[in-house]
C-alpha cells in the first residue's frame, strides 16, 4: 500500500485551475442573479489528470474482497464472482426502464419473478417479495408483517417482540421502528435460547420472536423447533433473521423449522457486492399464513405473461419499482450458476472453513462457546495481560487481514468473530491462522507493538473516542 | 482488578446505587464502565420521569457498544448528571463519583434490601 497519506482534494486546489474548457458562447449570455450566487462555497479547483490520480490513489487504499482476506463476522464477505457483473451489464438489463410497462418489460419481470421462485425453493416459502433494500429493511418488513397479521386478528395487544441477547442490533431496533417493544431472552450456558426463560415469557401479549439461526455465535439453534412451537402456541409468529443463511443453502430450509417469515441478505449469501459496494437486496419470504402481507408489489405469472401485482393485504411498497434491480441480476445470475448442488456445497464448505480456522486458532485464542461451529466462530482476544481486541484487530492490518467483527455479539467479552465463507481456499485459510498466532505471540512478546498497531497504513492508531465523539466532517481550510 | 464502592448496592446488569439523605443516586460499575471501554455518549431521562425497577432509564454508548442502563430501584428522577453530556469520560474516570448517572426519590424503598450487596456483587461480575 502507499503509505503516504492523501490530501484531500480542497488542498490540492490552485486558484484559477479548471479541468474542462468549455466552447466559446454560441447564445446571448445572461447574468446569473445574484441571489443565487453563492460564494461561501470555495470548492475544489483542479485539473482533469490531479483528479484522476487523487481517486486512483485513494482507491489503491481501499481495502476490498477483490484485494485482500476479509473475514468480517455475521457479514459473509465472500468473493462477488465478476460473472454477476457482466451478466448485470448485458444492454438489455442496463437499458431496461420500469416506466415502458410490464409489457415491454416482460424480461425483467421474468427474472424478478424466475429469482422469488428460486429463493422460494431455498427457503421453502410460500411467497417472496424482492423489494427491501438491506437486511434491517427485510427485517422492519417482516415486522411490519406480523403486526399486520395480528391487527387482522383483531389482536391488537400483540405488542411484545422476543429477542436473544445475542441477536443482531438491528433486530430490537426494527421493532422499536414498527412501535413493538422487545424483550431480552437470555441465552443459555450452551449459547443457545434459555428456554425456561422463553417459557416464561410466552404469554398473549407475544406478538412474535426474532431469531438468529445459526446465531450470531456460529452456533446451529438445536431447540428452534421447540422455539417455535412454544411461541407459537402461545399464538406469536417466529421471524427468521438470515444473516447467517451462508451456513443453511441447500441444507435447511427454514420454513420447515417453523419459520413465518424471514429475509435473506442478496448481497451476503448470494454474493453480491456488499461494504460500500452494494446496494443490498434483503428479500423477504413468508409462510401461507403471512404471504398475503408481504410488501409489494411481485412478479406473477399467468399463460405465460409476467405482470407486477400486489399481495391483498400487503403492507404496501417498500422500495420504488422492482426493487435494486440490477443486484436481483446478479444474485440470479449466481444461483443459476451454482445449481441445487452448489448451493449445499456453498453451505458445506463454508461450515468447513469456519472450523478448520477455529480448530487451527482456538489454542491461541479462546472460543467462549467451543462446540462445532457454524459458517463462523466466536473467539475472545484478550490473549494476554493489557491486551484487548482492538489491539488484535489493529496488528491484523499490518498483516494484510480485514479485522473480523470485533466486540459483537455482546454476550461474549472481548469478541472476535471470524467468518472465512467458502470462497477462500486452504492457502489463504492457512497463512490467515499463521498470521493470527503470529499475533497471538507478539501479545506476549512485544505487548507495544500491538497497542500502537497498525503500523503499515497512511494514518496509525485513531482516537476513536475523538472520532465519535467530535468528529470534523467539513474541510476546514 | 475493578474496584468496588463499598457503600453501594448494585444489580447483576451492573448498576450501582447509593443512599443520599432521603435521595438514591445511581450510575455504572467500574466493573461495567471497564467492559464498555471508552464511553462517548450517555443518554440520560427527563428529571420527573417515575420508572420501575428494571426499567431502562438510559443508554451509554461506548466505542463498541451501545447498551442500556436499568432502575435498580423503583423511583422518580430528581436530577440527571448534566456534566456527562459535555464529558461522558467522566464515567470511566470515576464511575462511583463524578460519573454518577441519576438521583431519584424511591417510590418503593424496601427494594434496596433486595440488591446485590458489595461482596455479592463482586463474585458475580468476577464470573465473567
Amino acid at each position: 500500500m502507499n503509505l503516504i497519506p492523501e490530501p484531500l482534494a480542497f488542498e490540492l486546489s490552485s486558484p484559477g485551475r479548471v479541468g474542462v474548457a468549455l466552447p466559446k458562447c454560441d447564445v446571448p449570455a445572461t447574468p446569473v442573479p445574484a441571489g443565487l450566487l453563492r460564494t461561501e462555497l470555495k470548492l475544489p479547483e483542479l485539473d482533469e489528470l490531479t483528479v484522476v490520480r487523487h481517486f486512483t490513489r485513494l482507491s489503491q487504499k481501499n481495502f476490498s474482497i477483490d484485494t485482500q482476506f476479509y473475514p468480517l463476522g455475521s457479514c459473509t464477505m465472500k468473493y462477488n464472482p465478476k460473472a454477476n457483473d457482466a451478466a448485470a451489464a448485458q444492454p438489455g438489463w442496463k437499458g431496461a426502464h420500469p416506466l415502458v410497462g410490464d409489457a415491454r418489460n416482460q424480461g425483467a419481470i421474468e427474472l424478478v419473478y424466475r429469482l422469488q421462485e428460486s429463493l422460494k425453493a431455498i427457503g421453502g416459502f410460500s411467497a417472496v417479495s424482492l423489494q427491501p433494500a438491506a437486511g434491517a429493511h427485510g427485517e422492519l418488513a417482516g415486522v411490519f408483517m406480523i403486526r399486520a397479521y395480528h391487527l387482522a386478528r383483531g389482536q391488537a395487544g400483540r405488542v411484545k417482540m422476543l429477542i436473544p441477547d445475542s441477536a443482531h442490533g438491528t433486530n430490537p431496533a426494527s421493532c422499536t421502528m414498527a412501535g413493538l417493544t422487545t424483550v431480552t431472552i437470555p441465552s443459555d450456558a450452551e449459547g443457545g435460547v434459555d428456554m425456561e426463560a422463553l417459557r416464561a415469557a410466552c404469554d398473549d401479549t407475544v406478538a412474535g420472536i426474532m431469531i438468529t439461526n445459526p446465531s450470531t455465535l456460529g452456533l446451529f439453534e438445536r431447540n428452534i423447533e421447540a422455539i417455535a412451537r412454544m411461541v407459537h402456541d402461545a399464538g406469536g409468529l417466529v421471524y427468521g433473521d438470515g444473516a447467517n443463511m451462508n451456513a443453511l443453502t441447500g441444507i435447511l430450509r427454514p420454513a420447515d423449522v417453523g419459520i413465518d417469515v424471514m429475509h435473506f441478505n442478496l448481497h451476503k449469501t448470494f454474493s453480491t457486492p456488499h461494504g460500500g459496494g452494494g446496494p443490498g437486496v434483503g428479500m423477504v419470504g413468508a409462510a401461507p399464513a403471512l404471504a398475503e402481507y408481504l410488501p409489494g408489489p411481485l412478479a406473477v405469472e399467468k399463460d405465460g405473461k409476467f405482470s407486477m401485482a400486489t399481495p391483498a393485504r400487503s403492507i404496501g411498497r417498500m422500495k420504488a419499482f422492482y426493487g435494486n434491480f440490477a443486484v436481483l441480476v446478479r444474485a440470479y445470475t449466481y444461483i443459476r450458476m451454482l445449481g441445487e448442488e452448489g448451493m449445499k456445497r456453498l453451505a458445506e464448505s463454508a461450515v468447513l472453513n469456519a472450523n478448520y480456522l477455529k480448530v487451527r486458532l482456538e489454542k491461541h485464542y479462546e472460543v467462549k462457546y467451543p462446540r462445532r461451529c457454524m459458517h463462523e466462530f466466536v473467539a475472545m482476544g484478550d490473549v494476554a495481560e493489557g491486551i484487548r481486541t482492538l489491539d488484535i484487530a489493529k496488528r491484523m492490518i499490518d498483516y494484510g487481514y480485514h479485522p473480523p467483527t470485533i466486540y459483537f455479539p455482546l454476550i461474549v467479552p472481548e469478541a472476535l468473530m471470524v467468518e472465512p465463507t467458502e470462497t477462500e481456499s486452504k492457502e489463504t485459510l492457512d497463512a490467515f491462522a499463521d498470521a493470527m498466532i503470529k499475533i497471538a505471540e507478539e501479545a506476549k512478546s512485544s505487548p507495544e507493538l500491538l497497542h500502537s498497531a497498525p503500523h503499515l497504513t497512511p494514518i496509525g492508531r485513531l482516537d476513536e473516542v475523538a472520532a465519535a465523539r467530535c468528529p470534523v466532517l467539513c474541510y476546514r481550510g | 482488578m475493578s474496584s468496588i464502592d463499598k457503600n453501594a448496592r448494585y444489580r447483576s446488569s451492573h448498576e450501582w446505587v447509593r443512599k443520599d439523605g432521603a435521595r438514591i443516586v445511581a450510575g455504572i460499575s467500574d466493573h461495567a464502565q471497564g467492559a464498555l471501554g471508552d464511553i462517548v455518549f450517555v443518554e440520560l431521562p427527563e428529571v420527573g420521569k417515575t420508572l420501575k425497577q428494571g426499567e431502562a432509564f438510559g443508554v451509554v454508548e461506548s466505542v463498541k457498544a451501545a447498551s442500556d442502563v436499568y432502575m435498580p430501584m423503583s423511583g422518580k428522577v430528581v436530577a440527571v448528571n448534566e456534566a456527562l453530556a459535555g464529558d461522558p469520560a467522566l464515567v470511566n474516570k470515576e464511575p462511583y463519583a463524578g460519573g454518577w448517572f441519576i438521583a431519584f426519590e424511591p417510590t418503593a424503598p424496601a427494594e434496596w434490601e433486595g440488591l446485590l450487596t458489595p461482596e455479592a456483587y463482586e463474585t458475580e461480575a468476577g464470573k465473567e
